[in-house]
């Protein structure tokens, strides 16, 4: 089995409260990353999600457990890891072009003013914000800073991103154009993500593996779903695909009931937290929730549980 | 709306200016006072003919004498009004500029450390109110040399104010800028200039404009004290003439002053704000 680019080993979050009584947010978290792998991590807000990704990016410390990239513990935020933001956080005082070159000229120091501008405009052409170079961020629509935000975390060349729902406060429309070029951007640049999200289409669109999250406290992941659906998948025929609603149905089934009561169906055995479930629910045909939709393939065992 | 407010201010600019004339027209009647004291203080002013207090007239053309000639200079006690306001400008800008200097690094630690917050907290809570002036006699005591001590005296009353909003200001940039350069691993030099100042510099602009316009208005009870030179001292100066108009002709520019003052800051504020 090859190395993961990031291997994440038993972190754990929790809080001290009053009188001395430890909070767990969240713990036993083992799993682990390909290079050009995409990644989406979905549960209910409280389990923690947010806390992993800065745990990841190295802004926050775990209270227990490891983060390894390419075989090395971190010490703490790298360039090698670049974050979007789920508000965005561009600087106001900057503009798209300053708020990109802050960022590569964070990364190469030495660069000289041209290739730096010129590393910019490649980006910015990339996230489709040609001639709007010169704006400030106020002067931008709320999708349109969250390309900057997108190519500002690109624009360092990072082995690694980390996304935090970051289409979440944008509207419908905007979320899905942003989304197909997401899917584009990363598909010619082989770019490994990891994403935290709360909407099961995104996670469908966009996640090649998507991590099931159980609610908090003491959030564990139930299990990893293995997307089938080809990986030059779209929005418009995406449901269109036998796979779709058999994935879509076992991701809202876990999030309306099992994340609830994951601690009594793991209780039953078989589950290992260091070796989450490997499950792959668009290959199973009993799922098949909407009638009408030929069965692409031939019968297959309705779980597989790998290693 | 456009016409209407200045029109306003014209109007009422006017009136007081005619209340005031009417308030000082002579009286006609007579005054008997002891005639040596008549002799002494000549006969206008000891019958009454003529009102004590300037009628708008003669400020005006008082006005008018010290704006032809602002930089005459004949002797310590007669000095032109812009002489004057070009020391006292000095003085407020070096304590100013001195404030500033101390204030701004210092509200930066105190912004970024909570512990530092809290180990002075108490100095500033005291140091504060303490009126400027207080200052005064051990600043002669110690600095020996009254120039200086006018100096000093705009010093600390121009750094709280700069002091306190550029702690503030540190301290209420937003987590997400520190952790774009935490992320970007930023040093802490390029991370203070780069994403600190141009977040907290509105909120510090703003602490400066308060600055100056405290000092403007110690500098005229500061000089009133040492003496010597600026607007106050020659405030001071005229009232012990008695020159009712040269006093109303000083407070006049020192109003104009402090307006041009707050102005160029509240401008240069303007520069560094971003819209959000």
């Amino acid at each position: 089995m090859t190395e993961p680019l990031i291997r994440i080993e038993g972190i754990a979050k929790r809080y001290t409260g009053r009188g001395g009584a430890a909070a767990t947010v969240f713990e036993d978290i083992h799993f682990g990353i390909d290079p050009g792998e995409f990644v989406c991590l979905i549960g209910h807000s409280g389990c923690g999600k947010t806390t992993i990704l800065n745990i990841l990016a190295g802004l926050e410390p775990a209270t227990a457990g490891y983060v390894f990239v390419g075989g090395r513990e971190i010490g703490g935020p790298s360039l090698d890891r670049a974050v979007i933001f789920q508000s965005h956080a561009l600087m106001p005082w900057l503009t798209v072009m300053g708020n990109i070159a802050f960022a590569v000229t964070s990364r190469w120091p030495g660069w000289s003013k041209a290739r730096v501008r010129d590393h910019c405009q490649e980006y910015i052409d990339l996230v489709n914000l040609t001639g709007a170079e010169k704006k400030r961020p106020s002067e931008l629509s709320g999708g349109m800073k969250q390309r900057v935000g997108i190519a500002r975390a690109l624009a360092i060349r990072p082995s690694m991103l980390l996304m935090d729902e970051p289409f979440s406060a944008l509207d419908a429309l905007t979320r899905g154009m942003l989304q197909e070029e997401v899917l584009r951007i990363c598909a010619e640049t082989r770019q490994t993500v990891f994403m935290i999200t709360h909407d099961v289409d995104e996670a469908i669109l966009l996640g090649d593996k998507i991590i099931l999250m159980t609610n908090g406290p003491h959030a564990k992941i139930a299990e990893i779903v293995v997307n089938t659906l080809p990986r030059n998948r779209n929005r418009h025929d995406l449901h269109r695909h036998p796979h779709y609603y058999r994935i879509r149905n076992h991701l809202i089934e876990f999030l309306v009931d099992r994340s609830r009561a994951f601690s009594e169906e793991s209780a039953a055995g078989g589950y290992e937290s260091r070796n989450p479930p490997l499950t792959r629910p668009g290959l199973d045909e009993g799922l098949s929730g909407v009638s009408g939709i030929p069965a692409a393939r031939p019968p297959k065992p309705m779980v597989v549980v790998a290693k | 709306m456009g016409w209407r407010a200045p029109a306003l201010s014209v109007l009422l600019f006017l009136l007081f200016v005619g209340v005031w004339h009417a308030a000082t027209l002579p009286t006609a009647a007579e005054r008997t006072v002891d005639a040596e004291y008549a002799k002494l203080v000549g006969a206008a002013a000891a019958t009454g003919q003529k009102s004590s207090f300037p009628a708008p007239a003669d400020v005006a053309g008082k006005i008018w004498t010290h704006l032809k000639e602002p930089f005459y200079d004949k002797g310590p006690n007669d000095k032109g009004i812009g002489i004057q306001l070009a020391y006292s400008l000095a003085r407020v800008l070096a304590g100013y500029l001195l404030a500033a200097l101390v204030a701004i690094p210092i509200g930066f630690l105190i912004g970024m450390s909570p512990l530092v917050y809290r180990a002075l907290d108490p100095f500033i809570q005291v140091l504060k109110p303490i009126s400027p002036l207080a200052w005064m006699p051990l600043a002669l005591f110690t600095l020996k040399d009254s120039g200086v001590s006018a100096v000093f005296v705009i010093f600390i009353c121009s750094l709280w104010p700069m002091l306190i909003n550029t702690a503030f200001g540190v301290a209420a940039v937003r987590r997400e800028w520190l952790n774009v350069a935490k992320t970007l691993e930023v040093g802490p030099l390029r991370k203070a200039f780069r994403v600190i100042l141009p977040a907290a510099a509105p909120t510090i602009m703003t602490g400066m404009r308060i600055s100056i316009g405290i000092a403007w208005l110690v500098i005229v009870a500061d000089e009133m004290l040492v003496g010597g030179t600026g607007i106050g001292y020659f405030v001071w100066n005229e009232w012990n003439n008695l020159s009712i108009t040269n006093i109303l002709t000083a407070i006049l520019a020192i109003g104009l002053v402090g307006m041009v003052l707050d102005l160029m800051l509240a401008r240069l504020t303007r520069l560094v704000t971003f819209p959000e």
